[in-house]
């Protein structure tokens, strides 16, 4: 009889071992650049500043990463991500809303510590609501959610223009700097507050993946198991919540990202364990960010905006893998 | 012991399972039997707690299944149903491995090792072991979700139609194992059936349910006789005796 892992399991996790290590590697070598390359005037200034995008992006990568794979697992299929059922454009929404009914200034004032923990609670409000309306209730085609997901998300797009619309325009001006921040501009103290929140998050919920993978099996299969497959379920979309708050209050959607970087680590990785898919994800997530972005300013001088690639490819490989689906 | 108190399940106006009482007792192999949509399904999958019954109790060794922690009742009773789809993808011994879930969380023993290979080899899986269990057929995948069930090692099992997808000699072998994890290894052994005359050459007891009521309830010999098979089907079937056993003839 052949033995697979030390324990003579029937998996093996070499493959994703390696996937582990080389992008590692990989990482390593675009911080390297993105720190390094071309450096000129104040030493200290430029690397401070530096730092700070490649802590920002790498923190987005992971976040959004780790949110895509935990809502496939929750929602039971590859293919829906927190970003294309609408979290991200709600994130967006409820900031909007804020500046309307408090106003600009009086929201822009607002330490950023403490809109972002009621920024947060709303997320949290909504996860609660969506697996209650839809995941909760048994098994639902994707189909359904993807349909529910693109109304969902155009429906808060709308919303937060129309509400923009609505704004003095001089005001939002100032506001869409803030609410469409970009990596050049991360603030500090949000900076910080995402860090800690992605570190306790993580930190929370790594024990909880060998329970994940029995979940990954199926809600009767986990039943059976002794798994509490709702209460896992919930859970994991509440991590959700936060993770998407955290990504999106940094740079704003990402679409595709996610789906793009989870589905790379299945197959890479050739497992659904999250001890490996949430590693390999969140590393192609970092690498894809930072490397991405790293190529964009050095070479191609900012000609296109790093969203607009990751949409473009990630579109694309959204339809492959919709396809592939529909003919299983 | 297995005790089921006034169950009732309802799909919108339609019941389903109309309070069903019934104890089953440590050993032997039970089998449930009914026309489709008789309830059995329903019923097995309230016991093994993947549903909740509207009304009523199920209890095992005195535990409350809608109450007791699902990591304890998982040690206890396993069961599985008729429709096994794994979303992700698998290969054989890794989802037989998953069966030691219950006892080791993910972290496999010298002992659990020992279980996964006794219950691929009880199933003869080994030419499939190392297969993702989409690339097997459907009867393969069959015997390698029991394969599941039996690592995990359960005093009762529910098993809804198990023999579904699987050919004559995989049926025939299943129904034996079935019957011997009952005698050899004391297992308790709950089995929803299509084929009377399986529950009749396999099971302990057979239990005929109706519209979803039990309508009887005994020994094979007294169920599988033509007047009670003409009132839990609605078809008037000869009963001959083969080699000791009744065997329903309702093949033409």
């Amino acid at each position: 009889m052949v033995f697979g892992g030390p324990a003579g399991t029937g998996f093996r996790p070499r493959r994703a071992r390696t996937a582990v290590a080389c992008l590692t590697l990989l990482l390593a070598v675009a911080i390297a650049m993105f720190m390094t390359y071309d450096l000129k005037g104040s030493l200290d200034y430029a690397l401070e500043l530096r730092g700070r995008k490649v802590l920002g992006m790498a923190l987005v990568g992971f976040a959004v990463a780790y949110s895509s794979v935990l809502f496939h697992t929750a929602t039971h299929n590859r293919i829906l991500t927190p970003s294309l059922m609408g979290f991200d454009s709600l994130y967006v929404l409820i900031q909007t809303l804020a500046a309307y009914f408090l106003g600009t200034a009086a929201f822009l004032q607002i330490d950023v510590r403490l809109r972002f923990g009621f920024e947060v609670l709303a997320m949290l409000g909504f996860a609660a609501l969506l697996y209650r309306w839809l995941i909760g209730r048994g098994e639902r085609d994707v189909y359904v959610l993807v349909l529910v997901g693109v109304i969902l998300g155009t429906m808060f797009t709308s919303l937060t223009e129309l509400v923009m619309r609505m704004i003095d325009p001089n005001e939002f001006t100032r506001l869409q700097d803030r609410l469409f921040a970009n990596f050049s501009t991360v603030n500090q103290d949000l900076l910080v507050i995402s860090a800690v929140c992605v570190a306790l998050v993580t930190a929370l919920s790594w024990p909880l993946f060998g329970r994940l993978d029995v979940v990954a099996l199926g809600r009767e299969q986990a039943t059976n198991l002794g798994v509490d497959h709702e209460r896992l379920v919930s859970r994991a979309l509440l991590i959700v919540a936060i993770l998407v708050s955290v990504s999106t209050a940094l740079v704003g959607p990402v679409a595709f990202l996610g789906l793009l970087v989870a589905n790379l680590s299945y197959q890479l990785t050739g497992t659904f364990r999250h001890r490996y898919t949430v590693p390999v994800a969140g590393l192609l997530g970092m690498v894809a960010l930072i490397g991405g972005q790293f190529v964009l300013q050095e070479f191609l001088n900012f000609q296109t905006r790093l969203s607009i690639i990751i949409s473009f490819a990630g579109g694309i490989y959204f339809i492959f893998l919709l396809y592939r689906e529909a003919n299983r | 012991m297995i005790e089921i108190e006034n169950v009732t399940r309802r799909y919108g106006t339609t019941t389903v399972v109309d309070g069903v009482s019934l104890s089953i007792p440590v050993g032997g192999v039970t089998a449930l039997v009914g026309a489709n949509g008789a309830g059995k399904s329903t019923l097995l999958s309230i016991i093994g707690r993947i549903l909740r019954p509207d009304a009523g109790t199920v209890r095992v060794d005195g535990l409350d299944v809608a109450a007791t922690p699902g990591a304890t009742l998982a040690r206890r009773l396993s069961i599985l149903r008729q429709e096994n789809q794994v979303a992700v993808r698998i290969t054989v011994r890794e989802l037989v491995e998953f069966g030691r879930f219950p006892h080791s969380g993910g972290r496999l023993t010298r002992e659990d090792v020992a279980h996964v290979n006794r219950a691929i080899e009880y199933l003869q899986l080994e030419p499939y072991a190392d297969r993702p269990l989409d690339r097997l057929s459907g009867g393969q995948r069959q015997l390698a979700f029991i394969a599941m069930v039996l690592c995990q090692d359960t005093g009762y099992m529910l098993l809804d139609e198990p023999l579904n997808n699987l050919d004559m000699r995989h049926s025939a072998q299943t129904m034996g194992l079935i019957r011997q994890m009952a005698q050899d290894l004391g297992k308790t052994i709950i089995v929803v059936i299509h084929d009377i005359n399986f529950a009749a050459c396999h099971a302990d007891r057979i239990v005929a349910m109706k519209d979803g009521r039990i309508v009887a309830d005994g020994a094979p010999r007294e169920i599988v006789t033509p007047e009670t098979i003409k009132a839990v089907f609605g078809i008037d079937v000869p009963v001959h005796e083969v080699d000791g056993r009744p065997l329903a003839m309702y093949f033409a």
